[in-house]
């Protein structure tokens, strides 16, 4: 068989197909993603199973080769494509079994910034990890991102930031939590290439998060560790 | 005046500011300035640049009196400034190389008055392909072209030397990414003063300078 023939996905075996999907994300195949997706559904894998085991794990892979310097920006954001192409068939299907949610989480990039890549694939990989997700898009300001606690109740507020000139309002908008009594209500986790860990405590975050696959790790851990000692509290 | 009298000057700056660094120090024939540039990729990966700075200034402070470091903040997120201050050195002010060239009120009124402005100088304008197309991949994978400036509406091309020929590149990279275009002369703005203080500091404290001049 010559390489550049084109491989039968519905021919191979589970595994391979899972191992294949790895592959075909790691190279941004969205096409390939969304035949493999539904391919694993048909053969009555749950959407939370194809979802975890197919792309999660596949995206993970992404970030570590991306961490250490052997992917780079554009080929991270085709994976992240092609992985939207596998979640936009599973998540009709994982709201309508009512698969159990990790927690709830507020995200958006801060006012006086339009950047909004890093953030994406923050909300993408947390989706991934279980947790629904309200995205408030680009510039937003103070009160936007109370009005949304205040509506949804989330567990973890998340704020993005690429300038130098626009990181300092996340501090603005957990002033005025503390301001207003809310603070200790939620976790805050703030990220963004200009960011680092020294930031995040400096403005009162309760975590930096230095890209999506460490925010989605963080999200879970400090998610279940509040609700473990909520739970030794009551 | 013997050669070891002389202040050892150092400016260590990125790649795209080389010809207008070696501009200012030409215009103003300070002779007794090396300029050393480190590679322009850093530009697309920020957090590289705090460390490639530190690895040069070690081994340049035991070589030069004065220390420039031609880099504003540059997504570094501070952590160039600690390195700056660590070797005694200074660095350019502001965020960002477009905001010492348009002068930071008037990139504050810039970014203000529309957010979502993408800035090309003079140095990104003749190597928009390299830097910016190339940089991020678009000729690769032109699918990518609305993940990165989706939310942008304009391009702003602040320039320190325009040509006929400059303005219409920079025209050109504004279409190429579905940009309205704007063109606004600084010169040099920030850098050229900021500079010129520099040497004049050093003046203060190396009176031997002006004999050199």
């Amino acid at each position: 068989m010559s390489d550049d023939q084109e491989l039968d996905l519905s021919a191979l075996p589970d595994d391979e197909l899972v191992a294949q999907m790895h592959d075909d994300l790691y190279d941004g195949l969205a096409d390939e993603i969304a035949e493999g997706t539904n391919i694993l559904l048909a053969r009555e894998w749950t959407a939370s199973d194809v979802l975890n085991e197919a792309l999660v794990e596949g995206m993970r892979i992404v970030g570590i080769d991306f961490r250490d310097g052997i992917l780079f920006v554009p080929e991270v954001l085709l994976a992240a494509n092609a992985m939207k192409a596998g979640m936009k068939i599973l998540r009709p299907l994982l709201a309508e079994t009512g698969a159990d949610t990790i927690g709830k989480v507020v995200i958006g990039t801060v006012k006086g910034d339009i950047h909004d890549i890093g953030k994406n694939l923050v909300a993408m990989m947390l989706e991934g990890a279980g947790f629904d997700v309200i995205d408030l898009g680009i510039n937003t300001d103070v009160d936007e991102y109370l009005d949304a606690l205040d509506e949804h109740k989330p567990d973890i507020l998340g704020m993005s930031a690429l300038l130098t000139t626009t990181m300092p309002y996340m501090k603005v908008v957990i002033d005025t939590m503390v301001e207003r009594g809310i603070r200790n209500d939620y976790l805050v986790l703030v990220g963004g290439a200009p960011l680092n860990a020294e930031f995040g405590e400096a403005v009162g975050a309760d975590a930096y998060c230095r890209d999506a696959a460490v925010a989605s790790d963080t999200a879970k851990e400090l998610v279940l560790r509040r609700r473990m000692m909520a739970s030794e509290d009551a | 005046m013997p050669e070891t009298d002389t202040p050892r000057v150092l400016v260590l700056a990125c790649g795209a500011l080389a010809r207008e660094i070696l501009d200012v120090v030409a215009m103003n024939r300070w002779r007794h300035v090396t300029l050393e540039c480190l590679p322009v990729g850093l530009h697309n990966r920020p957090e590289q640049i705090p460390a490639a700075v530190e690895q040069r200034l070690a081994a340049a402070s035991q070589t030069y009196d004065r220390i420039l470091v031609g880099y504003a903040d540059c997504g570094t997120g501070g952590l160039l400034d600690p390195i700056v201050d660590r070797y005694g050195a200074t660095r350019l002010p502001g965020a960002h190389c477009y905001e010492f060239f348009a002068t930071s009120p008037r990139f504050a009124e810039l970014h203000e008055a529309e957010i979502g402005t993408l800035y090309l100088t003079d140095y990104l304008v003749k190597h928009f392909d390299r830097v910016v197309w190339r940089g991020l991949g678009l000729d690769r994978h032109p699918q990518l072209l609305d993940t990165y400036f989706g939310n942008y509406t304009r391009l702003v091309y602040l320039s320190q030397r325009p040509t006929p020929r400059l303005v219409n590149s920079a025209e050109a990279a504004a279409e190429r990414l579905g940009l309205r275009f704007e063109h606004i002369a600084t010169s040099y703005g920030d850098l050229e003063t900021s500079i010129a203080e520099f040497a004049a500091a050093a003046d203060l404290r190396l009176p031997q300078l002006a004999e050199s001049v």
